[in-house]
């Protein structure tokens, strides 16, 4: 394969000489630069927040899906940190079984929460414990809410958290990790804290996760950096719970289309044989 | 001996329709045959008109009656022709439209595999139109609810992330294998006489996939749905004295709203089966005169059945296509959309960049390089006026860019310029790219409007010069 491509390359270009050569570093610098729009962005980082470092993180590979031990924890993480003022509205207990939790686990979860149901055969809201069917609960009942109870600032929904963000898991545990003291000639305002990863700088989430913040059910030692991960993980899981499926379905679909494109190729050659190996006589005399 | 083959001749019918077939131009020759290239050197051209159709008629039946040697019988038995009494079923008259274009076409027999590309995006399109009326079952044009019922899709439908993801990917697909079909027709200068039409009819097709793409970006009603709908329809505004009127009557109010989603909705489903016509169109264009070939040389003298030739080759290109979506859908759902559209819209909130999706960047690119609106605004309606008047800029007598070694350079650096205005499309305006992108959208203008014209002239005055030398 590699052969070929060389082969065909080295007829190319010697039969063009400079000029095509040129144009094709032309392309291929407008590709790369094109491509490399992050390294080209690195300078208004103060304005689009620090690029953040790339993780290896677990689901990353094409053959990889997600540590579901890491969404358990991160849920726990979630549930202990984070939704005191963060929802994931799109999130249904449902979703949570057989990802890291059993039905019987998620049930009695569900049950320690109250929900408003009805109405009733008088007409009449009522209270009942939770079920399987019912979104996981949110903080505030809406934005106007949240932000009174935030200083103004409006927690986001973290459902799509990592899809609505560039870079994904890896800005989000740079940021969850990102807090810093402000460097020199850099004040941030009463109520706002220095985080480099953070567009602008400023943000209004305090630094919430520390080291111990957290028991987790299966023993991991939660650090700050593991709370992180796991919250990330557990997130990106929210955002993608496809994602499992989505890649095993893709590894045997381009399995099987690739056993189709030998066969192409092949019934293609063959029926191309005749045409190929034929012998055209140009016949002046008769 | 002769007697036999006359007679075998005449037993097979298709044999001797083939010899009217090929005798008036359009037919087929048969695969493994000896061909004849000879008539210019006999002096045909003096005789009489008449005389010289008779003397082709009787070399051409000689012709096969040699050809017809080479044929063993037993094989005539796979050979797939309308003649044939097996296939009697595509001579009835509805079926005959898939027998003379899908069937019997004439192809040449030289086509390389970026011919591919036409069938490609008429493959995207059916994939579009396939998962968009299941996605349509499932979404609801409401301010309120767009947003949440896309997330329906991808969470509670079964396998809607795939439908979704197979639909959001497949307009980036669409656009690849257009772009590349619309590079393959200036390389190989498929647009100018005869198939002036063709071409015009693929512009039509670029600009309602143009609009179509951007409508249904808005549907799932993110950031950037709503902020780039906000921008491009804003763009009527250009217009002198009704320009706010027009653009009040697209939005149905008096911003981007629920009024708006639902028209962008009603005309996201209607445009794709115009698309559909008119690419129906575009191909019925082309089978008028056939396909244009790398050499850009009459291939009346060498061509193959559309079945099983093309039919086995595009396959190849189809399941290579194939794969090279799947990639992107299983593997990179997200790589070429935009981060900020999984934002639920917010009218009161401004991304910091508004990013229209990649296959516009380069008209975006030339819209933003004049600091006017109107002037702007001019500019995209230019380019478009360029594209179709590109068969009749078009000076060369010679198609093909294998014979022109300073249109092959251009076409090169013109690739380069559109894949420049591209990344300028995605930059912000600021100063080392607006005078990049102000250059680049010059240079579209003078390879259409200045190079185009000259080179031709240049070359027939250096040819001129050959001859005379």
């Amino acid at each position: 394969m590699a052969f070929f491509l060389w082969r065909s390359l080295r007829s190319k270009f010697t039969t063009d000489g400079v000029a095509r050569l040129a144009s094709c570093g032309a392309l291929a610098t407008t590709a790369f630069v094109g491509l490399s729009e992050d390294n080209v962005a690195v300078a208004d980082e103060a304005e689009h927040g620090l690029h953040s470092a790339q993780y290896p993180w677990p689901h990353n590979g094409v053959f990889s899906s997600y540590d579901h031990a890491s969404i358990r924890r991160g849920h726990q993480v979630y549930q202990q940190v984070c939704a005191a003022c963060h929802s994931v509205a799109l999130l249904h207990y449902r979703d949570l079984v057989g990802v890291c939790y059993t039905e019987d686990e998620v049930k009695e979860m569900a049950e320690e929460n109250e929900v408003v149901d009805g109405p009733d055969d008088t007409g009449e809201m009522f209270d009942r414990p939770a079920k399987l069917s019912d979104p996981l609960p949110r903080p505030y009942p809406n934005e106007e809410g949240a932000r009174y109870a935030n200083g103004g600032a409006y927690p986001p929904d973290l459902s799509l958290i990592t899809k609505a963000r560039h870079d994904g898991e890896n800005y989000v545990f740079s940021l969850l990790l990102g807090y810093r003291d402000p460097p020199a000639g850099v004040t941030v305002r009463e109520g706002l804290y220095y985080n480099p990863y953070f567009p602008g700088g400023a943000i209004a989430m305090p630094k919430m996760l520390a080291d111990g913040g957290v028991e987790y059910d299966d023993g991991t030692p939660a650090t700050e950096s593991q709370m992180a991960k796991d919250v990330t993980t557990f997130l990106a899981w929210a955002a993608e719970p496809e994602h499992d499926d989505r890649k095993l379905m893709g590894v045997k679909w381009i399995f099987v289309l690739s056993l189709v494109l030998m066969q192409a190729v092949y019934y293609k050659r063959l029926r191309f044989a005749p045409l190929k190996s034929r012998k055209i006589i140009v016949d002046a005399v008769n | 001996m002769r007697a036999n083959k006359k007679a075998f001749l005449t037993s097979f019918p298709f044999l001797s329709d083939l010899v009217s077939k090929t005798s008036s131009g359009s037919g087929i020759l048969p695969r493994p045959m000896e061909i004849l290239l000879s008539q210019k050197d006999k002096g045909y051209d003096l005789l009489s008109n008449e005389d010289r159709i008779q003397m082709e008629r009787k070399e051409l039946a000689k012709r096969f009656v040699k050809a017809e040697n080479l044929y063993d019988p037993k094989h005539l038995e796979d050979r797939p022709s309308t003649g044939s009494k097996r296939l009697s079923v595509l001579n009835q008259p509805g079926l005959s439209i898939v027998t003379d274009h899908l069937i019997d076409y004439p192809a040449p027999v030289n086509i390389n595999y970026f011919w591919s590309f036409g069938s490609l995006a008429g493959i995207c399109l059916g994939v579009q139109i396939a998962t968009g009326i299941f996605l349509a079952m499932h979404y609801t044009p409401h301010i309120d609810l767009a947003f949440l019922s896309v997330e329906h899709i991808m969470r509670d439908v079964e396998g809607g992330w795939l439908l979704r993801y197979l639909h959001a990917n497949g307009a980036s697909m669409f656009f690849i294998m257009v772009y590349i079909h619309i590079f393959r027709g200036l390389y190989y200068a498929s647009y100018v006489s005869p198939r002036e039409a063709v071409w015009c009819i693929g512009v039509v097709i670029l600009l309602l996939m143009i609009l179509t793409a951007f409508i249904g970006y808005v549907l799932p009603w993110g950031q950037m749905s709503f902020w780039g709908a906000t921008v491009i329809t804003s763009l009527a505004s250009a217009i002198p004295i009704a320009g706010d009127s027009i653009v009040t009557w697209l939005w149905g109010g008096f911003s981007v709203d629920n009024a708006t989603l639902n028209r962008f909705f009603s005309l996201h489903y209607l445009f794709p089966f115009i698309i559909a016509g008119a690419s129906i169109v575009h191909i019925a264009a082309l089978h008028q005169y056939g396909s244009n070939n790398p050499l850009g040389l009459d291939a009346s003298v060498d061509k193959m059945s559309f079945y099983p030739y093309c039919f086995v080759k595009d396959l190849v290109a189809w399941v290579s296509f194939g794969i090279f979506f799947s990639v992107f859908v299983y593997f990179a759902p997200n790589f070429l959309g935009h981060p900020d559209n999984y934002i639920p819209a917010n009218p009161m909130s401004t991304p910091a960049h508004i990013v229209p999706e990649w296959y516009f960047l380069w008209v975006y690119a030339i819209l933003r390089s004049i600091p006017n609106k109107l002037g702007g605004v001019a500019a995209i309606l230019a380019v478009f006026v360029c594209l179709l008047a590109l068969p009749w800029l078009q000076t060369s007598e010679v198609r093909s860019s294998l014979f022109r070694p300073i249109h092959k350079k251009l076409f090169w650096l013109l690739l380069a310029d559109c894949l420049i205005l591209g990344w300028i499309g995605m930059k912000p305006v600021e100063t080392p790219y607006v005078e990049v992108g102000q250059i680049a959208s010059v240079y579209f203008f003078v390879h259409f409007l200045v190079f185009t014209p000259i080179l031709g002239r240049l070359e027939a005055k250096y040819l001129r010069n050959l001859g005379k030398a």
